[in-house]
């Protein structure tokens, strides 16, 4: 339970919803439980000559006493069940709230399923216990209180033997439960093996067809399958005995109660009413007795549910604001430094950045390359601060950038990362993303310059079009001009693309670069590329290699030292000249 | 296109289609004998239930106001026995009835994977894995519930209610009559509730998936979600979805809310109706006292099965949409068409001739164009050639991924279109770039799991290729588990099993599409070599990427933009100072340098 303790702040927030909740079941009780008494009486009355006007009151009575029950009954639902909705609602806010604040890096640790798997699975596993759990043990408690007390006073001989069968009904419950829940997990994890063989052999296709192995892989499906059903029948024998024996367990009582029963109406100790007021009583309890197994289930999952939550909400935040940090900025220049920048993810780990040290004065248009590995990608992600470095700092117009807040560093750099990710929303919705408010005239700009605007043209909708899973499937170029778009949108002090016109052809790159020009000037401009023709205007080429600087310079200068970057030009010259041929 | 098919995961259709349904049944048919068993077996138990409160009446009736201890006794004895044999029955039908739905799906299972692992490569590099794998998945599984609890269960509540019926018109016509006239308020609440929860429970599912692909998508996106800085808002978005699945689920509270009071009520109108119009009957002794205890026990009895046959509306509904789903890609028809009549390729000596050749992927932009080419029995030929060239093409053709436009391709002079696609596969074993291990053992991935090829098949090629050095040093070696993928296994131990397994298969013509990726120089060396043995005294495409490799080859094939530009041994195409020299400036250079070296 010390899990689940933490839910006490949620259930603080709607604690007069829960409390009257309660008040309403002791209410709903009150008048269900007397309904028995009620057809009792009316039974017994008629063995004794009546009027019949007794017995349309009786059957007032009955009638009344339900509607009364049902109407609390309708307003336990309305607040106990409405408040584990309610709580499930703050709960998965917290939580997505969580996950939005946590560093990058635990995305590559957790994967994406897992994650969701806590946000739905564990999440309705607490509710189960915020809600109906608590709103069927308090039920419980009362009705069997109530129930047990009015049948002893009825016959308490005949009440103790009839209720003999029941305790074994709850530990029946809660142990065949535990058992069903262990199969099920087995069930699961077959399942999940059954996935997985369907997912190998569905990605290995060509391989599969072309070592013939079709039947073979078949056979194996099938083998698991068989296996999976296998182990929904050791459920279903489970659940195929419970049932039954439930009904057995249940209807032992009811029989004792008309055996016993009879012979103390044949003996005169009891009338024949008595006799079915027990054995109704005896239908009220048995539900009670069945939902006390199943709440102690329901909160042993909620709380290993709670558990595997509490493990993501001690997950420590990503880089925020903290004391040190300055409010009084709200603009930047893009004057960017490193001074002996090294960055490494994890404590033994090798630096991947070391000791970097750079002025990037503002307007100034930068160009880095290197190698896949070299820290390309590392070295640009200081500056939006997706990640900090381990240790040097990192200034932008002369001030430690942990001590800009982080969302006035961010809204000054457009960012075009490597891998364009967009939305499942309308272009209009993608370009605009950084800053919704912008005019139409600065979409159809950006648009422009990244060469995008001719394929929006194209779409059926133009920029409404809606692109991913409910809409159109854009090309890798595309996406990386519409990414390049969102970028520009947001008019930043400094510009960084990160090899982002991998997917567009040479040609359209140059267009692109053309329209950049005018665009870069008097911003601060970061450009990460593979091709020489991407970078050789630039104001100032990098080579990275293994986390240092390894040359800088111009193109002509970098020419003149005959290094790597001399290398890479001669080598994509001669693939220039290949392209040109046929 | 796609715009349809993600819709299909939204589908949730009618509860009954009798098209789809009577699809559904052929696949029960083989099961035939479960079928008339469950239902008899549920015809027997459901009388089982409501003869108790008749064994009750007349307990109290003939035995209780008699004093007939011994009679009370019989009757006792008689209640017992008429529970027990039901708890039985009701076992056996669970099992039965479970096992029926088990073993369909199983059956639609294998079907359904049969039929997806024939479709053609092209389809697969359509569709999305992950939506076949909920296919066969998710999807199948929710048809075992309707097999299983759905459609039998629907037959127990009928025979329960009809049973219940049945008792209660023998006992007594006019006060069945009495307490039966809640029935039609019943069944019309019943259904009026069915309806609306539906609605709202397809709200929730619906804002369900919304939230789902939100987190889905937005966790993927996480980095533009900062770099944009758009995390309030992206909360906000969040929490309004959130805030829609919560208030469908809040208004699907509400009619539970109303209903089981409701129903509750109902069945207390009946009680009270029992009592009123039964009790006067009592006392003018025209009834018994046993008599309105059974019509008591009746009521609540009545009311399990009704409100049971609504619930199965939501599992009729939900194997309806699946199994059009399942329906739909069991229609799919895109095959690489095998010949009526197959012609034997028999044992292949491996001479390869294409004719003319050209193909596209789509219907205009042809990758190749006109391609002819000759190779002979146990020849190495290179093809060499920038990115787009046309070369991984080469390998779709010739295995039957993918048909050609037009010309011939032909193995041994046989038209590869007129023999079984199977065959040919059989006698051609690819090398692909990216090595495919599946889950299992270092053994298994070798061989494949073809019973042709023994134990010592799979040592030998391993040792040929110069894998069993590093497998030996694993703990289980041969039987060394392969995780996804290959997990655990460098790059150059990957390729490596991958030629193993390409060797173990001893194929009379091998493709390979060499790796780019850079291994370690020793590791270098050992694929080097393993690929020379490879190649030797067979038929061989490689697509090369290695000086040594196009070295040996003993003839060179340079592609450009689809067509064939050059072709020659290394020595004459060097000389020729064209397209190749300036490749191999560009490609292969560097390794001379690095060998020397």
């Amino acid at each position: 339970m010390k899990n689940l303790r933490d839910l006490s702040k949620y259930f603080k927030k709607h604690k007069k919803m829960l409390y009257w909740g309660i008040t309403f079941i002791i209410i709903s009780n009150a008048f269900s439980v007397y309904v028995p008494v009620i057809i009792k009486d009316a039974l017994n009355s008629l063995q004794s000559k009546i009027d019949y006007d007794v017995l349309v009151k009786y059957a007032l009575l009955i009638v009344g006493s339900t509607i009364i029950a049902g109407i609390f009954r309708f307003f336990i639902r309305q607040t106990i069940i409405v408040v584990s909705r309610e709580v499930e609602y703050d709960l998965r806010g917290d939580f997505w709230d969580h996950i939005q604040k946590l560093p990058l890096r635990f995305f590559q640790n957790y994967s994406t399923g897992n994650i969701m798997a806590h946000a739905t699975n564990d999440i309705s596993a607490v509710r189960m216990f915020v809600g109906p759990a608590v709103m069927y043990s308090i039920d419980t408690a009362i009705k069997f209180v109530v129930a047990v007390t009015i049948m002893s006073i009825i016959s308490i001989k005949v009440t103790m033997i009839a209720l003999l069968p029941l305790p074994f009904l709850s530990f029946l419950v809660y142990f065949v439960g535990k058992k069903i829940h262990e199969r099920f997990t087995l069930i699961q994890e077959k399942f999940s093996d059954l996935t997985s063989k369907a997912q190998e052999n569905f990605s290995g296709i060509r391989v599969v067809k072309s070592y013939v192995s079709e039947d073979r892989e078949l056979e194996s499906f099938m083998a698991l399958s068989k296996e999976y059903l296998q182990r929904n029948m050791r459920l279903v024998k489970l659940q195929a005995f419970f049932q039954p024996i439930l009904f057995l367990i249940t209807g032992l009582s009811v029989i004792i109660t008309i055996w016993f029963g009879g012979i103390e109406v044949i003996n005169g100790q009891l009338l024949i009413g008595d006799v079915t007021a027990l054995v109704i009583y005896l239908g009220i309890l048995i539900w009670p007795m069945i939902a006390f197994g199943w709440v102690v289930n329901i909160i042993q999952q909620a709380e290993a549910s709670m558990k595997r939550l509490n493990k993501i909400f001690s997950e420590p935040f990503e880089i925020s604001d903290s004391d040190s940090t300055d409010h009084s900025i709200t603009t930047l220049n893009g004057d960017i430094e490193f001074r002996n920048a090294s960055f490494k993810y994890g404590e033994n780990l090798h630096e991947v950045i070391s000791n970097v040290n750079l002025k990037i004065p503002r307007g100034t248009k930068l160009a880095v390359m290197g190698n896949t590995g070299s820290g390309k990608t590392t070295f640009i992600n200081f500056i939006p601060r997706l990640y900090d470095v381990t240790a040097g700092e990192v200034l932008i117009d002369g001030i430690n950038i942990k001590n800009i807040p982080v969302s006035v560093l961010r809204s000054n750099i457009g960012y075009v990362p490597q891998e364009a990710f967009l939305f499942s929303d309308s272009i209009y919705k993608n370009i605009t993303y950084g800053k919704p408010g912008v005019s139409e005239e600065k979409v159809m700009e950006a648009s422009e310059i990244s060469r995008f605007s001719k394929d929006v043209e194209q779409f059926p909708e133009g920029y409404q079009t809606l692109v991913g899973e409910r809409g159109i499937t854009l090309s890798g170029g595309q996406k990386q001009r519409a990414s390049l778009a969102r970028a520009l949108v947001i008019d930043p002090k400094i510009l960084i693309l990160d090899d982002s016109f991998s997917a567009v052809d040479t040609h359209t790159e140059e267009e692109i670069l053309t329209n950049l020009k005018s665009y870069m000037a008097g911003r601060t401009s970061i450009i990460v590329s593979h091709r020489v023709s991407t970078v050789k205007d630039l104001d100032k080429i990098l080579v990275l290699e293994n986390g240092k600087i390894a040359e800088q310079g111009t193109h002509d200068e970098l020419l003149e030292f005959n290094g790597v970057y001399a290398g890479i030009y001669r080598k994509q010259l001669l693939e220039q000249e290949i392209e040109q041929l046929g | 296109m796609s715009k349809n098919s993600s819709k299909d995961d939204e589908i949730l259709g009618k509860a009954y289609d009798a098209k789809l349904m009577k699809r559904l049944l052929g696949f029960v048919k083989p099961y035939k004998k479960y079928v008339i068993i469950a239902i008899l077996l549920n015809v027997i138990v459901a009388a089982l239930g409501p003869l108790r409160p008749y064994l009750t009446k007349i307990a109290i009736d003939d035995y209780i106001v008699n004093k007939d201890f011994d009679g009370l006794f019989l009757i006792a004895a008689l209640l017992l026995s008429a529970l027990l044999l039901q708890s039985v029955i009701q076992y056996l039908l669970t099992y039965a009835t479970q096992l029926l739905g088990q073993k369909t799906i199983l059956d639609l299972r294998r079907k359904l994977f049969e039929h997806i692992q024939r479709l053609s490569v092209s389809f697969f590099d359509k569709t999305p894995i992950g939506r076949l794998v909920t296919r066969v998945t998710n999807d199948v599984e929710s048809l075992n519930e309707m097999f299983s609890s759905g459609i039998i269960m629907v037959f127990s509540d009928i025979f329960i209610i009809l049973w219940i019926l049945g008792f209660m018109f023998f006992i007594d016509i006019e006060l069945s009559l009495v307490s039966l006239s809640v029935l039609p308020i019943l069944i019309y609440g019943t259904f009026l509730f069915r309806k609306k929860v539906r609605e709202t429970y397809r709200d929730v599912r619906l804002y369900l998936a919304r939230l789902n692909s939100y987190m889905q998508e937005h966790i993927t996106g996480m980095g533009i979600v900062r770099l944009f800085n758009r995390e309030k808002s992206e909360f906000k978005e969040f929490s309004e979805i959130n805030a829609d699945h919560k208030d469908a689920n809040i208004r699907s509270i509400f009619y539970y809310a109303i209903f089981f009071p409701g129903v509750e009520l109902i069945s207390s109108a009946a009680i009270a109706l029992i009592i009123w119009y039964g009790g006067g009957e009592v006392i003018q002794s025209k009834l018994t006292l046993g008599v309105l205890f059974a019509f008591i026990q009746y009521t609540e009895m009545f009311f399990r099965p009704i409100r049971d046959l609504s619930e199965k509306y939501n599992i009729l509904q939900t194997a309806m949409a699946s199994s059009e789903r399942i329906f739909k890609l069991l229609d799919e028809k895109s095959f690489i068409q095998n010949p009526e009549n197959p012609q034997e390729l028999g044992k292949v000596k491996g001479s390869i001739e294409f004719e003319n050749v050209s193909f596209a992927y789509d219907d205009s932009n042809y990758v190749l164009k006109n391609i002819s080419l000759q190779i002979n029995p146990g020849e190495t030929v290179a093809i060499v050639g920038a990115t787009g060239a046309g070369k991984t093409s080469i390998i779709n053709i010739l295995t039957r991924f993918y048909d050609i436009k037009s010309g011939s391709i032909k193995v041994d002079g046989i038209d590869i279109r007129n023999v079984d696609k199977r065959e040919l596969r059989k006698k051609i074993s690819i090398v692909l770039q990216d090595v495919f291990l599946f889950f299992g053992t270092i053994k298994s991935n070798i061989g494949m799991g073809n019973p042709g090829i023994s134990n010592d098949d799979i040592h030998r090629a391993a040792a040929i290729v110069g894998a069993d050095k590093f497998i030996e040093k694993l703990p289980l070696k041969y039987d060394e588990p392969v995780k996804e993928r290959g997990a655990t296994l460098s790059v150059g131990q990957k390729q490596l099993i991958s030629f193993a397994r390409a060797l173990a298969h001893d194929p009379q013509i091998l493709i390979l599409d060499e790796a780019t990726s850079s291994v370690d120089t020793e590791t270098e060396k050992l694929i080097q070599d393993a690929i020379g043995k490879l190649l030797r005294g067979r038929t061989a495409i490689v697509i090369a990427h290695r000086l040594s490799t196009i070295q040996n080859a003993h003839k060179i094939i340079v592609m450009h933009k689809g067509e064939i530009k050059e072709s020659g041994n290394h020595q004459e195409l060097l000389s020729k100072r064209g397209l190749y020299y300036k490749l191999y400036q560009l490609q292969y250079k560097e390794q001379e340098i690095t060998s020397v070296n």
